[in-house]
């Protein structure tokens, strides 16, 4: 494989062009977005300033699956819930739903639909302990192997490592995450 | 290298731009070009963001290093003597460059600060600074300040901040799809009180030249004062600030075969005479008290502390390699640089130039965008086939959004492009949009924008 296709591996390409957890239309503003009690909201808009790519990343947090009740008040807000799953955790701060939208290269709109992916119904602590993954696989100039075990899709970001111009790009996406985390957890 | 005979009256294009072996020749005098990268030659296509210097420009600064190192305009030893006498007589070459008097020319960092002096003196003189004479600089609600679309940050930004600081009101030219500027609107906009006009010479994303001689006559109807931002052009044609008309122009070292870290600002004798400071400090005083200071004439007025001395005599180094090679032939070669830029481009499937098309004069560059590819995809594909090009807005997020794209990817030539570099460019350009698997200009097969 050439050092192009390493950067570029398939699975980049592929959710370059699929984009899971992107919105339709860019994400207004959650200040007016009220919250049922026990659940919270974070978003948060990233700009990489050597190109000017964006995302805005919106996430909601729960500290337990949705009753009935949130049920009917989070039918009325911009953003689907996943209700009574049994796969989500319980009584501990997970991430019900990311949603995102962005202008961007491959890297950092794939970044973005695999941190969607990857995040969806993991409970915060663990999202984190992912993020700080992520970056120290990206900051690593290619000296860590990605573990596919832990990083999934991300895996493929591993070649990003060797391009420093580009490491911003992937990392986009997750920086947001972050802040989106601070700001709901902060709540 | 050989100076080439400037000719007196212009032959036609051909015979008066440089030819393929003058261009091969010019190579050889920058050491950075004959580099691999990425395991292939470079093909540096990146000049229009910074140009490289020739052995010469190098050797000029080293030799003030070694030779003559000492503060200008100040102590009276002999090394201090020679110091300042190649300070100034680099001056005395720049400004002749550009047609200017010697003392109409005052160093600065780059041409960004060149454009903040302007607006700062304007600034200060809204303050009441600068006395009777600097009246003509001071600005306050319900006067105007004008620049158009297409402008670079940095002839755009120094023009924000400053009608925030003075009150007055910015407005702007339109740019039209083709890139060139709305006259027509001009003439509308540019009113009675229309106090500065700032413009670029040429546009950086688009190569369009805009017509100088218009814009400032629209300018001098209503008295206003004019701003060429000549960054793009004093590198690449020959320009002589005089004969344009102008009030003001600045440009930058670094694009010009010169080091980084110089650029100059061009004022009409009359207008630097009348305008004050702005910043200040050591050289550029007369006499000093605990409560005022008396001002030095122009151009040292305008140089608190100690100037960027090695870098003025490297710039004039450059200046000697341009003018004998010739900037008329410069210009010629890479006119037609960006005429075979314009029409290899035209071939590719799902390539848009931004601004003019085949046949319509342009700078020696142009910037595309790709359908469905990012273009930082496209400056990655070609970085890894050693070809160097700037992608992202290009410091012209206005001008960019203008023409209905976020970033774009720019290939910018100069006296040392090679016509194999441009079909380089282009034939791995057309490679692009296969290696990402977007085979048709449909919005669903992009794998970047929005």
């Amino acid at each position: 494989m050439s050092d192009l296709q390493n950067l570029y591996q398939q699975i980049i390409l592929d959710h370059a062009k699929a984009r899971h957890g992107a919105a339709t239309q860019a994400l207004d503003s959650i200040d007016d977005i009220g919250m049922p009690d026990g659940t919270y909201l974070g978003q948060s808009h990233q700009i990489n300033t050597t190109c000017g790519d964006d995302v805005t990343l919106r996430v909601v947090v729960l500290i337990d699956r949705p009753t009935p009740e949130q049920m009917v008040i989070f039918d009325s807000l911009p953003f689907e819930i996943s209700g009574d799953d049994p796969r989500l955790p319980q009584l501990i701060p997970y991430i019900n739903q990311v949603q995102w939208s962005g202008d961007g290269c491959s890297i950092s709109m794939a970044s973005a639909s695999v941190l969607h992916d990857l995040v969806t119904g993991l409970p915060v602590a663990e999202a984190r302990q992912l993020i700080d993954t992520f970056r120290d696989v990206l900051r690593s100039r290619g000296k860590i192997e990605p573990d596919e075990e832990v990083l999934g899709d991300a895996a493929a970001f591993g070649g990003v490592s060797r391009y420093p111009a580009r490491v911003k790009c992937a990392m986009l996406p997750w920086v947001a995450l972050e802040a989106a985390l601070n700001e709901a957890q902060s709540l | 290298m050989t100076p080439f005979p400037s000719p007196t009256s212009p032959p036609p294009r051909s015979a008066l731009a440089l030819t393929d072996v003058e261009v091969e020749r010019i190579r050889n005098d920058f050491p950075v070009l004959s580099q691999r990268v990425n395991g292939h030659p470079l093909t540096y296509l990146d000049s229009g963001a910074t140009s490289q210097n020739p052995i010469s420009v190098m050797e000029a600064e080293q030799e003030y290093y070694e030779q003559r190192n000492a503060a200008v305009h100040r102590g009276a030893h002999s090394l201090a003597v020679i110091a300042t006498e190649s300070f100034e007589l680099a001056r005395e070459k720049v400004a002749a460059f550009v047609g200017a008097h010697t003392d109409e020319i005052v160093w600065t960092s780059n041409a960004t600060e060149a454009i903040n002096l302007i607006a700062y003196s304007f600034s200060n003189a809204s303050l009441w600074l600068g006395g009777p004479a600097a009246r003509r600089f001071r600005l306050g609600a319900g006067d105007e300040i004008v620049v158009t679309e297409g402008e670079h940050h940095a002839n755009l930004i120094p023009w924000q901040q400053l009608a925030l600081r003075t009150g007055a009101t910015l407005r702007f030219i339109p740019v039209l799809d083709d890139g060139s500027l709305d006259l027509a609107a001009a003439s509308e906009i540019v009113n009675a009180k229309t106090r500065v006009l700032a413009f670029t010479h040429a546009s950086n994303v688009t190569g369009v030249i805009n017509p100088v001689d218009d814009i400032v006559a629209i300018a001098k109807g209503v008295g206003a004062v004019t701003v060429l931002d000549a960054c793009q052009t004093v590198p690449h044609l020959p320009v002589n600030v005089a004969a344009l008309g102008v009030d003001f122009a600045v440009f930058s070292g670094h694009k010009m075969l010169g080091p980084t870290g110089v650029g100059a600002l061009y004022g009409r004798s009359e207008l630097l005479q009348a305008m004050p400071p702005f910043l200040t400090g050591g050289s550029m005083i007369t006499t000093v008290s605990m409560e005022a200071a008396e001002f030095l004439a122009p151009p040292q007025r305008f140089e608190a502390g100690t100037q960027r001395i090695s870098q003025a005599i490297a710039l004039a180094a450059a200046v000697d390699y341009l003018t004998e090679t010739g900037m008329g032939r410069i210009a010629a070669w890479e006119a037609e640089l960006g005429q075979r830029l314009v029409a290899g481009l035209a071939e590719i499937p799902g390539v848009r130039v931004l601004g003019p098309g085949v046949g319509v004069e342009r700078l020696g560059l142009a910037a595309v965008d790709v359908a469905g590819v990012h273009a930082h995809d496209v400056g990655q594909f070609l970085d890894d086939a050693g070809i160097a090009v700037r992608v992202g807005h290009h410091c012209a997020q206005p001008l960019h959004k203008r023409l209905g794209v976020t970033a774009s990817t720019r290939a910018s030539a100069y006296l040392y492009t090679t016509t194999q570099e441009i079909d380089l460019f282009l034939a791995t350009l057309a490679e692009v949009r296969p290696f990402f698997g977007v085979t048709d200009a449909a919005s669903s097969n992009s794998i970047g924008g929005k």
